[in-house]
């Protein structure tokens, strides 16, 4: 594993703040922590189901190459490392590879993460056996471009699994109004309401970059319950399972 | 106890655990066998104060057929059968005292589906020999004689620093360790609850004709008083009193006690034989007011004591033991960190409703029976009327009873996680 680039102590004590921030259940990020146990198991039930593996394994994901596009502080790269995987993560915002790597030594994971973008994974021709485009559709600008990169990189035969939020209204009163307004859950301005992604455009995107759906799911946030659930109604949050054809 | 024949002194240089469990009771140990039978390649390990050599302290539990589905599901189960005597009547009286002819008004023919016992009366001893020795085999980690004397929350890890000098890191750290719980005071947990003012005398007796299998409840002006099946022609005996009575009872001579006891237990068995000490344990309700907290864990009568009156202390501990279990290998098998409160916050939900309306509920019960008021006798002679004569409801007490209520984790339906 590579190790972080030296860094000046000012800047190593930004980093353990945002490290903090990332990985605290409690902190900003909570929503990602709350989503987190039901957005992996239906991510790894996808990945077992395509590829034959059993989900009470302690390791279900052996052996399979998967890349974490828009990794941020590892939340979900490091779950599927402790399956079994053996992850690449990337994330253009250089602060958050460092978090993550940071993170993941103090796990005693080893994990491939880097600074760069999908284009230039692309670009370099490496191919994985699962991609991964979670929460990162909706903060691109050309949906259809990005879908194709990130296609690209699943090897056929391979899986792109992608998780977003929908463009409705209710959407934007939940996810923006609710979720950064009223509960402030997530920073004013995360999301903008005409960047969102309709199922079907990001269906349509998937179709276009030479991939076939096999599976979709609505996720909702039950109050009460505290917790998420997943729900046919993807009027909301929403996860896209698509496989390239070997 | 056979338990601590395995047991290990903390090694020099530890491996970070995936669980530490403080209390190795039958919550503590059945929690250590169902995270490793479910999920082997997490390290366990149980602490626990009891030395080498301690004298069974003649504790009975009625296991309800839940816990009894989970025990077989652990593969424990036929090691306990073999000292359990199955409970397949039951009976329950409103009666006084002297009242010559107690009236029956519900009788519990006992089995919640065809052939199935009510319930099992075992002793602690045999429960907890039992589970112990499917621990060991199972890879669980005992350190005993030892004690948790404090503990440290961290970022990745809680450190567990132990009575003996020793220390242990883990990622969750579970307080098993009974009703007055130290390291629920440790993490600042406080409790909400009350006394009853009353104490529940335990003893056993032996008597000349056989039990057939019947426990019976007689609510007696002072508190309940249960008669509840050994193995043999023994019963084991919960009488509750007044505090100062219970204590002042449980001083008498052996002639007077056993006349007192006489009174209240009648002659249907024949003659009586008492056969240990008398004890008498104060009675009280205490509900923790969170069960979790970061890299924490509250299960069993740490997370609740409640009044004995229905039975239920045990199958409650078991249903936290199911939760819990399911709970943390799920979050394993995600790669997820069982410490994590984002865990933790879903066994918490899981569990508290339920407990809180068990404790109510027998709160309740206790506070109906306790008591000789004549309107008060009426009304709760017609209740169980009622519930005898309505079969739906009564199939629901039933259920209730045998900790079948509620949604249910899968190893109290018998499954594995």
């Amino acid at each position: 594993m590579s190790h972080a680039p030296s860094l000046d102590p000012d800047e190593i004590a930004r980093f353990s703040t945002m490290a903090r921030d990332w990985w605290d259940p409690a902190g900003p990020l909570a929503p990602l922590h709350r989503l987190n146990p039901t957005r992996l198991a239906w991510l790894r039930d996808r990945i077992a189901d395509h590829f034959g593996r059993d989900t009470k394994s302690e390791r279900p994901l052996a052996g399979l190459r998967i890349l974490d596009i828009g990794c941020g502080g590892g939340l979900v790269t490091e779950p599927l490392a402790r399956m079994g995987a053996t992850v690449t993560g990337i994330d253009p915002a250089s602060d958050n590879i460092v978090v993550a790597r940071h993170h993941a030594e103090a796990e005693g994971l080893a994990i491939d993460y880097r600074a760069e973008t999908a284009e230039a994974l692309a670009a370099a021709g490496e191919t994985f056996d699962v991609v991964l485009i979670l929460e990162v559709v909706e903060h691109v600008t050309d949906v259809a471009a990005f879908v194709a990169t990130a296609g690209s990189l699943v090897r056929p035969g391979g899986l792109l699994l992608a998780s977003t939020i929908n463009r409705t209204l209710k959407a934007w009163a939940l996810a923006i109004v609710g979720a950064e307004y009223v509960l402030r859950w997530l920073p004013r301005g995360t999301h903008s309401y005409d960047k969102l992604v309709t199922p079907n455009e990001l269906a349509a995107a998937l179709v276009s970059a030479d991939l076939d759906v096999t599976a979709e799911t609505g996720v909702m946030y039950v109050p009460l319950a505290g917790r998420w659930r997943l729900t046919g109604d993807m009027d909301v949050n929403y996860m896209m399972a698509a496989k390239r054809p070997a | 106890m056979e338990r601590s024949d395995n047991s290990m002194p903390v090694p020099e240089s530890v491996e970070r655990q995936d669980v530490v469990i403080a209390g190795g009771g039958h919550v503590g140990l059945t929690l250590a066998l169902a995270l490793r039978r479910a999920a082997p390649g997490m390290s366990v390990t149980v602490v626990d104060a009891t030395p080498a050599g301690a004298v069974p302290d003649g504790r009975v539990y009625a296991i309800a057929a839940a816990g009894r589905r989970m025990l077989e599901q652990l593969g424990v189960w036929d090691a306990v059968a073999a000292e359990a005597q199955p409970i397949r009547d039951m009976v329950i009286t409103d009666s006084r005292t002297r009242d010559v002819a107690r009236p029956t008004f519900l009788t519990f023919d006992g089995a919640t589906e065809e052939g199935e016992p009510f319930a099992h009366m075992v002793s602690n001893h045999a429960l907890v020999g039992a589970v112990a020795a499917a621990a060991r085999a199972g890879g669980v980690t005992m350190v005993a004689p030892d004690s948790v004397a404090g503990f440290d929350v961290g970022e990745s890890a809680v450190s567990v620093r132990l009575a003996s000098g020793a220390s242990l890191a883990a990622r969750l750290l579970v307080a098993a360790d009974g009703v007055r719980s130290k390291l629920r005071d440790l993490a600042g947990i406080q409790t909400v609850g009350w006394d009853y003012g009353q104490s529940g005398i335990v003893v056993t007796v032996g008597h000349e004709r056989p039990h057939g299998g019947r426990a019976e409840e007689h609510f007696l002006p002072a508190g309940p008083f249960a008669i509840l099946p050994l193995t043999g022609s023994r019963s084991s005996l919960v009488w509750t009193e007044q505090r100062a009575n219970a204590e002042r009872l449980v001083k008498l001579s052996p002639s007077r006690f056993q006349e007192e006891l006489e009174i209240r237990f009648g002659h249907h068995l024949g003659a009586l034989t008492v056969l240990d000490r008398p004890r008498a344990f104060p009675l009280g309700l205490t509900l923790a007011r969170s069960f979790v907290r970061p890299r924490f864990a509250l299960a069993g009568d740490a997370a609740h004591g409640i009044h004995p009156i229905a039975g239920q202390g045990l199958n409650l501990g078991f249903r936290d033991v199911a939760a819990l279990a399911e709970t943390i290998v799920e979050a394993h098998r995600l790669g997820l960190d069982p410490g994590s409160l984002s865990v933790l916050e879903r066994y918490e939900r899981w569990r508290r409703f339920d407990t809180f309306e068990m404790g109510v509920t027998t709160d309740v019960l206790n506070r109906l029976f306790s008591n000789d008021n004549p309107a008060l006798r009426i009304l709760r002679d017609v209740g169980l009327g009622l519930v005898d004569r309505l079969p739906p409801l009564k199939k629901m007490f039933i259920r209730e009873a045998a900790g079948a209520g509620g949604e249910l984790p899968r190893l109290l339906r018998g499954e594995g996680i």
